[in-house]
């Protein structure tokens, strides 16, 4: 899932500062989050690991990460006023300096609650300039860098689901780009993470839902 | 891939006529995106790297910390300096966005957030003094992207990685290459003129006060601005450094990987190690 590099990657991204990693990385791995949610999470409670605990307040990164859950962009000038934001849009943030044992320096946990009972963790980090990867869904191992459109399908492990997810999309002519399939257990919830070229319509994705054995489909889009 | 070596970019600009043209055609080629759409977008980068300098000249920047902010403005009131108006414009240019970066503005990272300054504060003041146009200003970031893709493939743009020389360096070494086309000279005097950028600021440890991306940061894309347009005189005179562009960029890799974890962004070592850097208690701030 490595990226190529563009020009556009070393004379850019377009970003409000000061750090890539620190204030531009984090409100991706903010967005990610947000849309693996599905929506505006009412609590959120992040954990602050390593370089992002002991400098990531004078880097904005508390701010930044706020501010991708509420949506805003990398070069939103309305980053600086996230926490402002937040509590207009109804969502409570705490923030906690966690160790998360062997992992990237600049690293952060999520846990999302809705106005529902529907709640999701997440793990992620940010690489350096801007590049990012999500490295925990709930209980499972991903690596999600919101490069591509990704589809999340969470199915149950038995046979015949894979085909049946691949087939829709190759008759809705979507190009995969990559592919991970992780599971809790054998027999139990499964998770299938798929790259694609160009976002899943909306009739792929009626599809998929409606197929046996899926569970519940998200789409994420490129952040 | 982006090019790896500033030898097979210069195969490339013999075909292509430029550096510059180099580079858009070998973005356009793996992106798929037309050749146009491509220079529109530079177009987009260029606007908001002017936006930054107008933004950050007025002095309405000041960091979270409150530790920078307020020196482009200053050096634009003092008015031109010994080295004349271009210099003292081409400093200010870098501290304005510099200083933007750091009160969370909005920047083109080139490379990084932290060196954002110096392309600015080369190449804008470069086409003011020239009189060159958005065309060439486009055309010099391809050549300055460029530069930054051959680096980032053979050693690093990251402070965390390679120590300022990576960030600093690298931008300075890209305004150069970019600045020395700008001026209409041929591909190869580009490659002196990054060699005698870098190789200026080969070994500069990254020691942010704070851990925060002010001091140094702020005032280091000034300094590594004027090292670029050192670059830049040398290499139009003529000027050449014996050791090719490529090499000079390795060397500045094993250096970087030679540098202890304590002069790599850890706010530990360097100026940030220093007793009134200590004192400053920042994250209570």
């Amino acid at each position: 899932m490595a990226r190529q590099r563009s020009v556009f990657d070393i004379v850019g991204p377009v970003m409000v500062g000061p750090s890539s990693s620190h204030t531009a990385g984090a409100v991706r791995l903010g967005l990610l989050a947000r849309a693996v949610f599905g929506s505006t999470p009412a609590c959120a409670r992040i954990g602050l690991h390593g370089s992002f605990a002991s400098t990531g307040r004078g880097h904005g990164t508390d701010l930044a990460l706020t501010a991708g859950l509420l949506g805003l962009a990398p070069d939103d000038l309305s980053i600086r006023d996230a926490e402002q934001l937040a509590a207009e849009a109804g969502l409570e943030i705490t923030f906690d300096i966690v160790d998360l044992g062997q992992v990237h320096p600049n690293t952060a946990s999520f846990e999302l609650s809705g106005p529902d009972d529907h709640t999701t963790k997440l793990q992620g980090s940010s690489l350096g300039g801007g590049d990012v990867m999500i490295t925990q869904i709930d209980s499972y191992d991903v690596e999600v860098t919101g490069e591509l459109p990704l589809l999340l399908v969470a199915h149950l492990d038995r046979p015949g689901e894979i085909a049946a997810v691949t087939a829709v999309l190759a008759e809705e002519s979507v190009n995969v780009a990559s592919m991970q399939v992780s599971r809790e257990r054998r027999g139990a919830g499964a998770l299938m993470l798929i790259e694609t070229d160009v976002p899943v319509g909306t009739a792929a994705l009626d599809r998929i839902s409606s197929a046996p054995g899926v569970t519940g489909v998200r789409v994420v889009p490129s952040v | 891939m982006a090019y790896t070596s500033f030898a097979d970019l210069l195969v490339a600009a013999e075909e292509h006529e430029t550096l510059a043209a180099a580079a858009l055609h070998l973005e356009a080629l793996e992106t798929g995106s037309a050749p146009e759409d491509l220079r529109a977008r530079m177009r987009t980068t260029l606007d908001v790297m002017r936006s930054a300098v107008a933004d950050g000249r007025s002095g309405r920047a000041s960091s979270r910390s409150g530790l920078v902010g307020g020196d482009a403005a200053r050096l634009t009131a003092a008015g031109p300096g010994p080295a004349g108006p271009f210099f003292t414009d081409s400093l200010a240019a870098a501290l304005a966005v510099a200083e933007v970066n750091a009160s969370m503005g909005r920047i083109v990272a080139a490379p990084t957030g932290g060196a954002s300054g110096v392309l600015p504060g080369v190449l804008l003041s470069l086409a003011e003094r020239t009189e060159a146009d958005d065309d060439a200003l486009v055309d010099a970031l391809f050549t300055a992207a460029a530069v930054g893709g051959i680096i980032a493939a053979r050693a690093s743009l990251s402070g965390a990685a390679g120590g300022c020389q990576a960030e600093i360096g690298s931008a300075a070494a890209m305004a150069a290459a970019a600045g020395v086309e700008m001026l209409g000279r041929e591909p190869s005097v580009s490659g002196h003129a990054a060699s005698l950028a870098l190789q200026g600021l080969l070994g500069l440890v990254c020691d942010p006060v704070g851990g925060l991306v002010e001091v140094p940061c702020v005032v280091r894309n000034a300094t590594g601005t004027a090292v670029a347009l050192a670059g830049i005189e040398m290499a139009r005179a003529g000027i050449k450094f014996p050791i090719p562009f490529d090499e000079v960029v390795d060397a500045m890799g094993s250096v970087g990987r030679s540098l202890p974890p304590s002069l790599r962004e850890t706010a530990i070592g360097g100026l940030a190690g220093t007793p009134t850097a200590r004192n400053l208690n920042l994250e209570d701030s």
